[in-house]
């Protein structure tokens, strides 16, 4: 029972490490570049609900606020592609990178300006408070979370392999010089992936936070989620999920079974095990080009 | 404008380009030397501060700014350089010894981490290294018995041939200390960039593909390039870590490798005086932003300012000036040299167009 405990809970745990993982994994299969704010995203996306739903704020009923909320993460995402990233477009990789990290910086500061560095908790009709059946208690906002992210990553995948756009998404990252031969408008469709990575992580924040308080600090999680999409091999939607199911399942188990400290590590030493072992996860997309 | 004739090989790898650069670096130590007298002991700690920065500065920018390696982990070797140190001079080793062998110790270490971590490109090194950086700040939380946990460590007092250094009572020995340390990495720093060693590690950066065929062992030389700069960033968290005189596991945090990799970007990468320009804005942006928010009059301390200004500051020079402060200043003297004939598009960087990495 106890097992099974731990496991629902490292799931929906998990099911966030993803969800953030997955915002990774989409913008790094459509432009090549890892966004390490993705975190942050989450974080701001959470405080965005917050600020329409919670009486304190706006006081706007939930599912009102949840299309403004998706609205609002996407146009920041695309606006954030149009201003900032635009502007390295065809620039070394490290300068993407310490562009993100900055940013991070940048949305954690003006967070805890706006929103205050105190935890608050968000107005959610997803936290229903337990369920008991027999000796396990079921937080009803861990299935809702496992839930919404099975869909979530099931239509995103279904949306790169099948759609038009999808697909447009994964020629421009393969080659751009020949993406833009076949008429797809990259820089558009870089700025469309951005927007579609705050709404993911729009959903990842509101499922943060229905299951605790949020701060301006919680973007870090994205640290994990890295290991996350790093296990599940970075370009890959399902083993972005898979990933964060298995560090948010190592976690708890690691934390009852394990001396103390081992479950901080747990992660990042299945991460650097995993970049040993296998260095493009254990869903790798890299193929060695035959010449 | 002077114009160089160049009649020998040797004119092409120089240290310095002629007497005037000479004179110029020779007036410039000499003004180092002289700063215990021009400056009281504050800023002659803020000096120090700079000093220790543009070392650790140095150790990274022979990575990222030569070999075209980002690393996030550097705050890992920091700490690895700090504590042997600390641990060596606790079981009895003179100063003098165990610094410089703290920094081969981490120069080893850094260079067997290597070994495994450059299997992997571009992002995926930074997010390792970045786990080693976590991994290390949980690791000296868990070997508590020998760096002390969270509680931390104090630093013992520093002799070398029986002069002590203190940080208070001996503020000029210090800034000695510090100055020495850079000026020899800076040398060998110097003298590695005009070596076939520091050839390869440009080749490498410039294109792996073409180093590959000019016969540079791409892994080798990975290899070495990250073992030195682990070395050289072990000495500056070494001395940060003596500076500070009390250090734990929060003093050597992944949010200071981010801030290192930030330097040297603000500096100029691939510029030895970027590690230093980027190491002067480190340590007195916290000075300047106090000196503003006092002049605004508020004196409330906003929590997480000094960073969040980092980052926007990090944002405009990605953005604007992608060579940093040194960059902009070539910029600058590339103008006046060629008075009437510099032109924009000197500096113009070439756009690629980026191909996945996922199909090799």
């Amino acid at each position: 029972m106890e097992v099974l405990q731990l496991l629902i809970s490292g799931m929906a745990n998990g099911c966030v490490y993803g969800l953030v993982a997955l915002g990774f994994v989409l913008i790094y299969k459509a432009t090549e570049a890892v966004n390490f704010a993705q975190g942050d995203f989450m974080m701001l996306g959470a405080f965005v609900t917050l600020g329409l739903v919670n009486p304190e704020f706006m006081g706007i009923p939930f599912w009102l606020a949840l299309p403004l909320v998706f609205v609002i993460m996407g146009v920041f995402g695309y606006l954030l592609d149009l201003v900032v990233l635009r502007a390295v477009f065809g620039q070394n990789q490290v300068a993407v990178i310490i562009l993100t990290i900055a940013l991070g910086f940048i949305l954690r500061f003006s967070a805890g300006l706006i929103w205050g560095h105190e935890p608050m908790s968000l107005h959610s009709p997803l936290a229903l408070g337990d369920v008991r059946l027999g000796d396990l208690v079921l937080g009803m906002a861990d299935v809702a979370i496992i839930i919404t992210t099975f869909l979530l990553t099931l239509a995103l995948w279904q949306f790169f392999q099948r759609t038009k756009i999808g697909l447009a998404m994964q020629a421009a990252s393969q080659n751009q010089m020949a993406a833009y031969y076949m008429g797809i408008p990259v820089k558009r469709v870089q700025g469309m992936v951005w927007a579609l990575a705050g709404i993911v992580a729009a959903v990842a924040g509101i499922l943060y936070a229905s299951k605790g308080a949020i701060d301006p600090n919680a973007g870090f999680i994205g640290i994990k989620a890295f290991a996350a999409a790093v296990i599940g091999g970075f370009g890959s939607l399902p083993g972005a999920l898979l990933g964060g199911l298995i560090v948010g399942i190592i976690e708890p188990f690691a934390a009852r079974y394990l001396p103390a400290g081992w479950s901080q590590i747990a992660p990042y030493a299945l991460l650097i095990a995993v970049l040993l072992f296998r260095p493009h996860g254990l869903f790798a997309q890299v193929r060695v080009k035959k010449v | 404008m002077r114009i160089h004739f160049k009649t020998s090989y040797d004119d092409d790898i120089r240290l310095f380009e002629d007497g005037w650069k000479l004179s110029l670096y020779a007036a410039l130590l000499a003004l180092m030397v002289a700063l215990p007298w021009l400056i009281d002991d504050f800023y002659l700690g803020e000096a120090t501060n700079v000093l220790i920065w543009a070392t650790c500065g140095l150790g990274l920018m022979l990575l990222t700014g030569q070999t075209g390696q980002a690393s996030l982990g550097h705050s890992a070797f920091m700490a690895l350089g700090c504590y042997t140190t600390v641990l060596l001079m606790e079981a009895g080793v003179p100063f003098v010894l165990s610094f410089p062998l703290a920094g081969v110790l981490t120069g080893i270490v850094g260079g067997l981490i290597a070994i495994p971590a450059l299997k992997l490109h571009g992002v995926y090194l930074a997010i390792a290294t970045l786990a080693l950086a976590i991994l290390t700040d949980d690791l000296i939380v868990m070997l508590e018995p020998w760096t002390g946990g969270v509680g931390g460590k104090f630093a013992p007092p520093i002799t070398i041939f029986g002069l002590e250094v203190n940080r208070w009572s001996s503020p000029a020995a210090w800034y000695y200390m510090a100055l020495v340390v850079v000026l020899v990495v800076t040398l060998f720093y110097r003298n590695l960039l005009r070596a076939p060693m520091g050839r390869a590690f440009a080749a490498v950066r410039d294109s792996e593909i073409s180093a590959q065929a000019m016969g540079v062992n791409l892994a080798r030389t990975k290899t070495i390039a990250f073992g030195m700069s682990a070395g050289i960033t072990g000495l500056g968290g070494a001395l940060m870590g003596l500076f500070a005189e009390v250090f734990n596991n929060e003093t050597f945090t992944f949010i200071l490798s981010i801030q290192l990799l930030m330097m040297i970007v603000v500096g100029g990468l691939g510029f030895i005086h970027g590690a230093f320009l980027g190491a002067i804005v480190i340590s007195f942006l916290p000075q300047a932003l106090s000196i503003v928010t006092d002049g605004i009059g508020s004196n409330v301390a906003i929590p997480g300012l000094e960073i969040g200004v980092f980052g926007v500051i990090m944002i405009l020079f990605i953005l604007f000036e992608p060579m940093g402060l040194y960059g902009r200043w070539l910029k600058i003297r590339t103008f006046f040299q060629l008075f009437p004939f510099a032109r924009k598009d000197m500096f113009r960087r070439q756009k690629s167009y980026l191909k996945t990495e996922r199909l090799r």
